[in-house]
Parts: C-alpha cells; structure tokens; sequence
C-alpha cells in the first residue's frame, strides 16, 4: 500500500465535519432485491432476491461472470438502471436514507454525495468536450448549500483533488481535454471526481478492467488509500477473483442473479462453501504449465515452425516517426506455445500481423517453417495462409453475424474451392467436433451463441484448411475466467491431437503462465526477455519483467496456493 | 489553428472560383450566345442590333479575354450588366438582397430554435405518448411543401379571420408568418440530425456518469448533451443553406414580397444570362461562407477536431 503522507482533504460544503470512520457502523442495507428486465412474459429476472450488507469503510468486492447480475446489482444501489430494467420487489437503505422508492429529485441530491461511482471504462467515461478543470469543478457547482463559491476556491480544490490521485502538473492538466490523456489518467480523473465530496460509499464498476496490468496496480492502490483514508465504505465489482483477493476484505460472490457466498476473504480463500466459487478461485489460481503435457518437442536443429529475425516495423503519421517494433527476433519450436505479453502499445500485435503477412515489416524477416516469406505476395500469400491463420481477439465483431456457423466455418474451404459440398460438409462436421460444439449449433448465427462458442467457432474456421500454427491474438481476453479455462483446454488437446504451435498474444499473465512454453516480454517494440515459461516468471532476468509480474493482480491467491501445496506436501508425508 | 484556418479559406475561395469557372463554361454551352437568346427571345431582331448590343456587354471578345475580364470584374465587385434593365448585376441584386437576407435570417435562426427545443422536449420529457408524437414531428415537417403551408396559412389569417394582409404591409405578422413557413421546412432535417446524434450521445457512458455526479437531466442536456450532440447537426445546417435559399424563392412568390425571388423569377424568364450568373455565383458564395463558418465552429464544439488535423501529435501523455 502506498504510504504517502496523507494529503490535506478536499473542503466540502456538503458534509464538513462526517466522521469518516465508524466501523461496525451499518451503512448500506439491501434486502430482497430483485430486479426484471423487460415486461410481462419476456421479463428477465437480472437480480433474485439478493440479500447485501455493507458496514461503513468496508470494501466489499462483488465477483461473477458476466451475466450473474452484478453490475444490474451495483447500478441498481446508486439509482442508474437502465431504462429496460425495474425493481420489482425488496429494499435499498442507505444510512438513515430509504432509497427504494426514492424520487429522482432526491437521489440527485444523494449521488456524487452519499454514493459515488467509478465507471468501467475510464475511455468513454469523461464527457469529450470539456476539460478535465470543469469536469472536476462541476461536482462542486452541481451540490452547493451555502453561497456561490468563487473560482478561486474551487479550482483550489480541484488541484488539491488530482494532487490526491497522484496526477503529476495538476494546474496544466485542468486545461487539458480527455482525450489528451492515457486511460490510466482519465480512470485518476473519475476516482478524483467520485472522491471529491468524500462520499460514505463508493460503487466502483470494473474499474480498471480496460486498462493494462501496470497502470490497474498503480490505479487500484490509489484507489484502496483513498477508501481507507476517507473510510468509504466500497462495492467493487469484478470479474476477476485476484484482483478481487487482493483488495477487498470481503467477498461475494454472484451466480445467476443470487447471491451464492458472502464471506471474508481468508476464509473463502482458505475453504470456499460453494461448488461455483471453488471452481472461479482454482480457474484464477496460478497453473503453470504441467510439464507431463509437453508435447514431445522435435530436437534441437530441427526447423521452427515460426522464425522471425531482426524483425522491424516503423509508422509515420504526419511527419512524426514511430517504432512500432524494433528488432525483433525469436523462433517457436514445433507444437510449442510462445507467448508474447506487454502493456498495450508494445508492439505485440504489430508482430503477429508481420508474422501473417498482412502487415509488411520495415526490416527483418519471417520464417515460416524454415521458408522465407518476408517479400510473398498475391497467391503465395494465399498459400501460406493454408497453414498459419489467426484467431482473434473479440469474437463478435470477427464473424460475419448473418450467417450461419456452417457457412463460417466452411467458408474458408470454399474461398479455396477445396472438395465438393457435400465432402466440405462433412469436413464442417468435423471441424465442428473437434472443438466440442454439439451438430445442432451448426445451423445457429452468432448472435444465438455463447461468447464461449463463438471462440470456438472461430478456432474450427481457422482450423479449417488444416492450418498447423495458429496466431491467437488476446484470444482469451473478452471470455469469463471459466469459459477461459475451457478454451484453454480446447487449446491445449487440439496441440496434442494435431501437434498444434501456437503464437499467443496475451496481456493476461495467468493464461500466459499456464499455456505457453516460451515467453517472450515486449516493451516500446522491443523484445526485452525471452525464455522457458518458468524461468521468466520464477526468475526473470529484466526490471521490466520484474514490474509486470509484481502488476500482476493475484498475489493473496498464490500465497495461498504456495501454502496450500506446502500443507498438502507435510500432511502426505 | 492558424493552419486549420488558413486551410479552409483557402478551400472556400476554390469551391467559389471552381463554381464562377462551371458557370463561365455552362454559358458557352448554350446554343448561342447570351445577347442573341436575349433578343430572340419574343420577336426577330436585325444582326446589327444584336452586334451592337454584343460589343457593348463584350460578348464579341474572345473566350479566354471574356473569362478574365469577368473574372478581373469579381473582384472588383463588377458582375457586368443586366441584359434587361441596363442596370449592373450588383446593383439589381443588392437592390433586393437585404429583403430576402432578413427572411432567409430570421427563418434560419427560428429553425435552429424549433430544431433544438423541439429534441430538448423530446429528450426531457418523461412521457412515451409525448416523446413519440415530438419525434415524429420533423419527417412531417419536412413532408410540408413549403408553397402548401404558405397558401393555407394566407388563406386561413387572410381570407377567413381577416388578421394579416394579402400582401406584405411591414406588420409582425406579414413578416413572422414567411418566417415560420420557410423555418418550419428548414428545422427538419436539423431536428432528426440531432435526434439521431442525441441518442448515440445517450448511450455513452459519460452519461451514467454524469448522473452518478448528481446531475439533473437538464443540466445533463444542456451542458454536456447538445455540445456533444450538435457535430453533425451542423454539418446538415450547413448544407440546408440550399432549402433555406429555394425556400425563401417560393415563400417570397407565395406572399408576393419584393426578394430575390422575384429577381430570380424574371431573370430566368426573360434569358437575362449575366444575371443569372450573378445570381448562380452569389448562392454558392453564401453556401460557401455559410459552411465556412459552420468549418470554424467546429473545433470550438469539439476540441478533438484540430488535434486529429494535426494527426499522431495527439497522442496520449503516458500514465
């Protein structure tokens, strides 16, 4: 935690002299919450029934896949539901406050005082046109008792506010438009706005999910100082049980709109109660790689299925000269797994799209199995992609929503007139089989599918012309922890069956840990470390390595992990 | 900034070069040339009358001389003569002009008025059954022919209750009615542009935030919403410049006021060629300043605008 000495508060007008820590103290209250989306018979039950109790300074974290109801839940708390949705049965109670059945009129006067919000997605989260100075400065103009404040007064508080989430040159800054900041500012911003009148409780919605591993860390631990110096009490929603461990005192963990376990960390840690929650903390729980499932790699001498050498990349945009990737050069031995991680920007993806060809480098060269392809074109280009295709990151925008999973997983072998149709259909089944999608979804559109099936989909399509390497470019990324692991598996047994090498792309470091051989650590274009997958996590040999794995959420769970094993070991003896 | 600007001046000065030029060439292309289809227009005329009359306007030059000497003309404020009156270009227009400039005004800025109150009612009420029928008003607005309106409304405050004048007497209502006729048409697209942009700007998430700060939807609308919302409202106001000006053409026939109108009228009907290529090349200078001025509103709406100008200085400071 950081221990920075306590910077002077933010005077409010609003609430000069709250105590800003009682503990035991009940805050918010709600009881038997349920909330419906939609009307009559196509009503969706979001929430159901859900009990939540929060003590005053206490940070709670609200953990579930997307879909369990724990942002409806979160919303529903601070008034914001959407338009679609409505209560319909339960209570909320805030302090000595009902807000139930609260009028707008009256929540206005309790949201940004009382309850404060950290949004998802700091990006689209400020209001474009203003700057920053009004967008903080508007939180005192919009609650003011007494008489109208000067300029003076409160631009004070307004520097003294993004002094206080560590924003370094606060008096530039105010002039400053949204976009002229990088998302780890403008999430600094909102926490500084959500902040500003020092509310009693505080709903933070996935609030660093959108941004890289070593901006979240800093984010977060201003984040957890303010909170605890403040004493706001915090619903901290999440799909992600490490950062949840590591933060919260308290966890709850949400399925299906109820609420399946409410306990202290340690001891949901030490022995969660529920089925589901046992399965969410083994999935977030470190794997590294288990060595027995190391497909056999051919001998040292033999050709690489990738091999990429000096491999440079430079952007000019209006005069300016960018490095996009500089100097890049590694090989991924047959049926491997080489992983390539990095903060956003590091030029991982601008690699991979060298790699297949549809992007050309600068200089260097790519080798795909021991062939130069650095200067293919036209049908060759067509050709190597027989065998080396990409899966992308977000499978709802990477297949067409209009047609069927038949036609999209067998389109690639009509782009390359392979087979007559009924053998392609019989290849789709296949295909369909291999990634473990039941014969039934083939007739299904993309919509009608689970983010899960989708990935799927998209593995089978560029399986399809019997592709050996695959580029999977943050594969994983958009897809619940548990729908993760399965796609992982899937991943792991198609490397096994059809010997499989995979690049992956990933700035997620416990799939990386998990899947990967090899790891390769990127930064401003460069490779700055590479190795085996245990030596560059268990001991890796750059400082910048070293901060990514430190940024890395998760640190309660694998000290409880490392213990555990420990116990298990003394206990087997 | 000073780029930018200079920029769009630059571009402006082209499109309305490039309009004078399409003119010029236009002219030529007729079957003869402007003088003899003047002439001829009712009854035979002797050639030596038309040599005359050629020599004098300069119409016996040749086309290069005639091109920059007209062109040369502009720029001294000289559209040539009017083959009809004898009067010059600039004279019979600006005669006329500030009639037409304070229709066209008015109806301009009462439309902007009628568009944005029109989607502030419609974002800010909390009945269905309102924001339905607020929403459906500018397809129908723009349904109206604007000559229908005009004639009902005559009819109507005229003829049946007597309140107006047949013809335009300088009270509020024989101006305010035009005014509202023309700026009725000309709202529409503008008010479902900004639906359109409103509700894209609705579902943001600054919104949810926004609201999360304590503020009330006016205040959401009007201090964030409608600065967010109004990029490509203004973009269509630019460009209604052109039903802004035909409108006022037939609303000026409709309740028989002096304008333009009546100018554009006897010009076409007589064949009088340098006016109406005077009148061709002041409707693309107004459109012309008009989406200037709309150009430089931009950055102020929206401060992204010049930086993407600028391209790849913008990018973000890290964190």
């Amino acid at each position: 935690m950081n221990t920075r000495e306590a910077p002077t508060r933010p005077r409010t007008e609003t609430a000069p002299d709250r105590v800003p820590h009682v503990p035991d103290e009940l805050l918010l209250d709600v009881r038997g919450l349920r909330i419906e989306y939609g009307q009559g018979d196509a009503a969706r039950t979001a929430v159901d029934g859900v009990d939540l109790a929060l003590r005053r300074g206490e940070i709670v974290a609200l953990v579930g896949e997307s879909g369990s109801g724990k942002s409806t839940l979160a919303k529903s708390i601070i008034g914001l539901l959407p338009a679609a949705a409505r209560r319909t049965a339960g209570s909320i109670v805030l302090g000595d406050t009902n807000l139930t059945d609260a009028r707008e009129k009256d929540l206005e006067k309790i949201r940004g005082v009382r309850i404060g919000l950290v949004p998802q997605d700091p990006g689209a989260s400020l209001d474009p046109v203003r700057t920053i100075g009004s967008q903080l400065a508007e939180v005192f103009r919009l609650h003011r008792d007494g008489p109208r404040r000067s300029r003076r007064s409160v631009r004070a508080d307004v520097i003294r506010l993004l002094d206080l989430v560590g924003i370094d040159r606060p008096e530039e800054r105010l002039k400053q438009y949204p976009h002229e900041l990088s998302g780890g500012l403008k999430q600094r911003v909102l926490i500084a706005i959500a902040f500003s009148l020092q509310p009693e409780l505080l709903i933070a919605d996935e609030p660093t999910s959108a941004l890289d591993v070593t901006v979240q860390a800093r984010v977060l631990d201003v984040f957890e100082r303010l909170a605890r110096e403040f004493g706001t009490a915090v619903v901290f929603v999440t799909h992600d049980l490490a950062v949840a461990t590591d933060h919260a005192v308290r966890i709850v963990v949400m399925r299906r709109g109820r609420i399946v376990e409410d306990r202290p960390v340690a001891d949901i840690l030490a022995e969660p109660e529920d089925e589901y929650t046992a399965r969410l903390l083994e999935e977030a729980s470190p794997h590294p790689r288990a060595e027995a499932r190391l497909v056999s790699v051919a001998g040292p001498g033999a050709t690489p299925a990738i091999e990429v050498r000096g491999l440079t990349r430079d952007f000019d945009r209006a005069g300016e000269h960018h490095r996009a990737v500089d100097g890049v050069s590694f090989g991924i031995a047959q049926g491997t797994t080489f992983s390539l991680v990095g903060e956003s920007g590091s030029g991982k993806s601008t690699t991979a799209r060298m790699i297949l060809r549809l992007l050309d480098p600068t200089a260097g060269q790519v080798l795909i199995q021991g062939e130069d392809v650095t200067s293919v074109s036209g049908d060759q280009k067509r050709e190597l992609w027989r065998s080396l295709q990409l899966v992308y990151q977000n499978p709802d925008s990477a297949l067409d929503p209009r047609l069927p999973v038949r036609k999209i997983v067998g389109e690639p072998l009509l782009n390359y007139r392979i087979g007559t149709r009924v053998e392609r259909d019989g290849r789709v089944a296949d295909l369909l089989e291999q990634v473990g999608l039941a014969p039934g979804l083939a007739g299904k559109r993309p919509l009608e599918l689970s983010g899960g099936q989708r990935q799927r989909v998209a593995i089978a399509r560029a399986l399809a012309l019997g592709a050996r390497t695959l580029v999977l470019d943050e594969a994983l990324s958009a897809l619940d922890v548990l729908t993760q692991a399965q796609i992982l598996r899937l991943l792991e047994d198609l490397q096994q069956d059809l010997g499989l090498t995979y690049l992956f792309i990933s700035h997620d470091l416990h799939v990386v840990e998990r899947i990967s051989t090899t790891v390769g650590v990127m930064r401003r274009g460069q490779l700055v470390e590479t190795g085996p997958t245990a030596d560059v996590f268990g001991n890796p040999a750059s400082e910048y390595t070293r901060l990514l794995l430190d940024s890395n959420p998760g640190h309660r769970l694998r000290a409880l992990t490392d213990s555990r094993s420990t116990a298990a070991l003394s206990s087997s003896r | 900034m000073a780029r930018y600007l200079a920029q769009r001046i630059g571009q402006a000065l082209l499109v309305v070069w490039l309009a004078y030029t399409f003119v010029f060439l236009a002219v030529q292309l007729l079957p003869s040339d402007p003088v003899t289809i003047f002439l001829t227009v009712d009854s035979a005329v002797d050639q030596a009358a038309i040599d005359t009359m050629k020599s004098q306007y300069g119409y016996d030059q040749p086309l290069p001389v005639q091109y920059v000497h007209q062109l040369l003309g502009l720029f001294s404020g000289d559209f040539g003569y009017s083959l009809a009156s004898g009067e010059s270009v600039s004279d019979r227009i600006s005669g006329v002009a500030g009639s037409t400039m304070v229709l066209a005004g008015s109806a301009f800025v009462s439309a902007v008025l009628i568009a944005v109150l029109l989607v502030a009612a419609a974002t800010l009420t909390r009945s269905g059954a309102a924001r339905r029928f607020l929403v459906n008003l500018p397809p129908l607005f723009s349904a109206v022919p604007v000559f229908w309106l005009g004639l009902v409304l005559l009819e109507l405050l005229s003829i049946r209750w007597g309140v107006m004048s047949l013809f335009p007497d300088g009270s509020f209502l024989s101006l305010a009615v035009p005014v509202l006729v023309l700026a009725v048409v000309v709202s529409a697209p503008m008010a479902q542009v900004l639906l359109k942009s409103m509700a894209h700007v609705y579902e943001q998430p600054f919104i949810d935030v926004l609201r999360a700060k304590g503020a009330s939807r006016s205040w959401i609308f009007f201090r964030h919403a409608l600065k967010n919302a109004a990029g490509p409202a203004l973009t269509i106001t630019g460009i209604t410049v052109g039903t802004l000006l035909a409108g006022s053409v037939i609303t000026e026939t409709v309740f028989a006021r002096s304008g333009l109108g009546s100018v554009v009228l006897q010009a076409v009907t007589t064949q009088d060629v340098p006016l109406v290529q005077g009148l061709v090349l002041l409707t693309a200078t107004v459109f012309v300043v008009v989406n200037l001025v709309v150009d430089l509103l931009y950055p102020l709406l929206d401060p992204r605008i010049l930086k993407s100008n600028r391209q790849g200085s913008a990018r973000a400071l890290a964190a």
